[in-house]
């Protein structure tokens, strides 16, 4: 501290206090929802408290679904999301290692146009690609399918990015003593490359498992069937909007599922979490 | 940068390239080139046959007052968006910078909201705004105000500027406090002794100091209000009442979706690949500006 303060550190507490409430409310409010029934959510007259009936809500929302839209309980979109998640970020991290791999440490025609083919993609998100992406996914044949889901969202320069930039960083000695040990190109991934990656791999895993279970346009888009639905467009079709029959109660006790996971994984590997978060936009 | 020692292999390379060069081929490449070549096909009502058109389909979109309304939309969303959480991130960051007990406990309570996804930030959000039920919209409705999201189509606007801003602060916070803790303490005490009083100290060092980072903020809060609200729309007004939070991106899902004009679709897609290059070049020369400084 530069000077004594009257007061002490009284003005910062209280504003980071504020910002903390301001943050955390809205979701306190959904999980107080998730334990009252619908009457009082519908009547307007929950308090701000929990109420008695967050087992049953839970465990209808889990195994048993929403009644008035015969939809899919949350439990089964719960697994197609995690699918989902871990389909993308592991399929990232293998498809993005390799190439980067290969752009670091191979030296052979077309090396920087395969390298600027992959850096393009930085500029095109799904968003603005959706309608053309939608047909040649149906044209596979991939409608409704985990593959659909995942693939076209695997690819992107951002780990390709990242591991290269990581690898210029692994000191040329490594190489020439691992050759001298008569290590081939596959001996030196396994036994130098990857052990040295582990932090950024775990990185870059925190980052996509959330960028996975987080989408919404692309799963959207490409199920049809309430099964194969993702907990994040689930939720959506529980909401009626006007329209009294929405089972709020169920719908936010959906909602507090569908943050836990993520939410849990920036918490518990908060480390790492910004660690990816801060060389992924490098 | 380049390695000097590398392995030697002929196919080795190409093998390894191949998977992700496959999926970016065939799930970037070939849809944004379709996107583009639609841009300038006219296809009849049935879709049986297509005609090259030039650039007609981007003419008719100018010549619509929607898309104007839709670009003007997005320029209030964004703006709003982005001032308020930069703002609020900013204040946030700056007291959590002091030397304060507990600031990691701060830093953790205020970064989590980076993992909700914003279908479900739009979701929590509207349920606190719900006009009937909604805690904080009754307490509006107490007040007096006659407070409708639902039919209002500024109401509607502020609530999804809320979500969408409360999602953000976490991501500027974040980068906000590791660019404040890369300012040399010696110069805020040089100043102290000068005599520079806290704020003077801020608008005068420190906020000059933090403009790469603000600027960098700045371009990727743009990015993510044009992209990734979408969920937040879509879940939380679906673009209405009366398309009043009809953003860009929703536009392109909307038209594409109800109605078969897949070339007017199209030129709208292209506008906004436009619009993504130029906002990463513009983020890419001021990284290689930060890597100098």
């Amino acid at each position: 501290m530069v000077e004594k303060r009257r007061f002490g550190n009284l003005v910062p507490h209280l504003i980071l206090l504020v910002g903390v409430s301001i943050v955390a409310f809205p979701v306190y409010l959904a999980f107080v929802a998730s334990t009252h029934d619908a009457a009082t959510i519908a009547n307007g007259q929950m308090q701000p408290v929990p109420g008695p009936h967050f087992l049953e809500n839970y465990y209808r929302t889990i195994f048993v679904g929403t009644s008035s839209s015969t939809r899919e309980p949350v439990g089964t979109m719960m697994l197609n999301s995690f699918v989902m998640a871990m389909g993308i970020a592991l399929g990232k991290i293998l498809i993005s290692i390799i190439s980067a791999y290969a752009v670091v440490y191979f030296r052979f025609p077309f090396r920087m146009t395969a390298f600027w083919i992959i850096f393009v993609t930085l500029m095109l998100p799904v968003e603005v690609r959706i309608y053309p992406t939608y047909k040649i996914v149906a044209d596979l044949g991939l409608i409704d399918t985990y593959a659909g889901l995942t693939m076209p969202l695997v690819a992107s320069a951002t780990g390709t990015l990242l591991f290269r930039q990581f690898f210029m960083t692994i000191p040329d000695e490594l190489l020439e003593a691992s050759k001298i040990d008569g290590a081939g190109a596959f001996r030196f991934f396994k036994d130098t490359v990857l052990p040295l990656s582990i932090t950024t791999i775990a990185a870059l895993f925190v980052i996509q498992f959330i960028y996975g279970w987080n989408q919404y346009l692309w799963p959207l888009l490409i199920t049809t069937k309430d099964n194969m639905q993702t907990i994040v467009i689930g939720i959506k079709k529980m909401i009626v909007t006007q329209d009294a029959l929405t089972e709020w109660q169920l719908a936010m006790a959906t909602a507090v599922l569908a943050m836990l996971p993520p939410v849990v994984v920036v918490v518990l590997m908060q480390r790492l979490f910004v660690k990816g978060l801060v060389e992924t936009e490098k | 940068m380049e390695k000097r020692s590398v392995i030697s292999g002929r196919l080795l390379p190409y093998l390894l390239l191949l998977p992700q060069l496959a999926i970016t081929l065939v799930f970037f490449y070939w849809p944004a080139s379709q996107a583009l070549w639609q841009s300038f096909m006219l296809e009849d009502a049935f879709g049986l046959s297509s005609e090259f058109v030039g650039l007609e389909n981007y003419a008719a979109l100018f010549q619509q007052p929607e898309y104007f309304r839709a670009v003007g939309t997005t320029f209030i969303f964004s703006t709003a968006v982005t001032v308020l959480s930069l703002s609020v991130a900013l204040l946030l960051a700056a007291m959590a910078d002091r030397q304060i007990r507990g600031a990691p406990v701060y830093k953790t309570l205020l970064i989590w909201p980076y993992a909700v996804a914003p279908a479900i930030a739009g979701v929590l959000w509207l349920f606190m705004f719900q006009p009937s039920l909604g805690l904080v919209a009754r307490g509006l409705r107490s007040l007096g105000l006659d407070w409708n999201p639902l039919l209002n189509g500024n109401h509607a606007m502020m609530l999804v500027v809320l979500s969408a801003t409360w999602k953000q602060i976490s991501y500027n916070f974040l980068f906000f406090l590791a660019g404040l803790q890369a300012i040399p303490k010696s110069l805020i005490e040089a100043a102290a002794i000068d005599g520079a009083r806290p704020t003077r100290r801020f608008w005068t060092i420190v906020f000059p100091l933090l403009s790469p980072t603000t600027f960098f903020l700045l371009v990727v809060n743009i990015v993510y209000v044009f992209f990734d609200t979408f969920g937040i729309i879509d879940a939380v007004t679906g673009g209405g009442p009366a398309k009043a939070t009809e953003t860009l991106v929703y536009k392109v899902y909307s038209d594409g979706r109800l109605g078969g004009d897949l070339g007017g679709s199209a030129a709208q897609s292209v506008i906004l690949m436009i619009i993504v290059i130029a906002l990463t070049a513009v983020q890419f020369r001021f990284v290689e500006r930060k890597v100098q400084y």
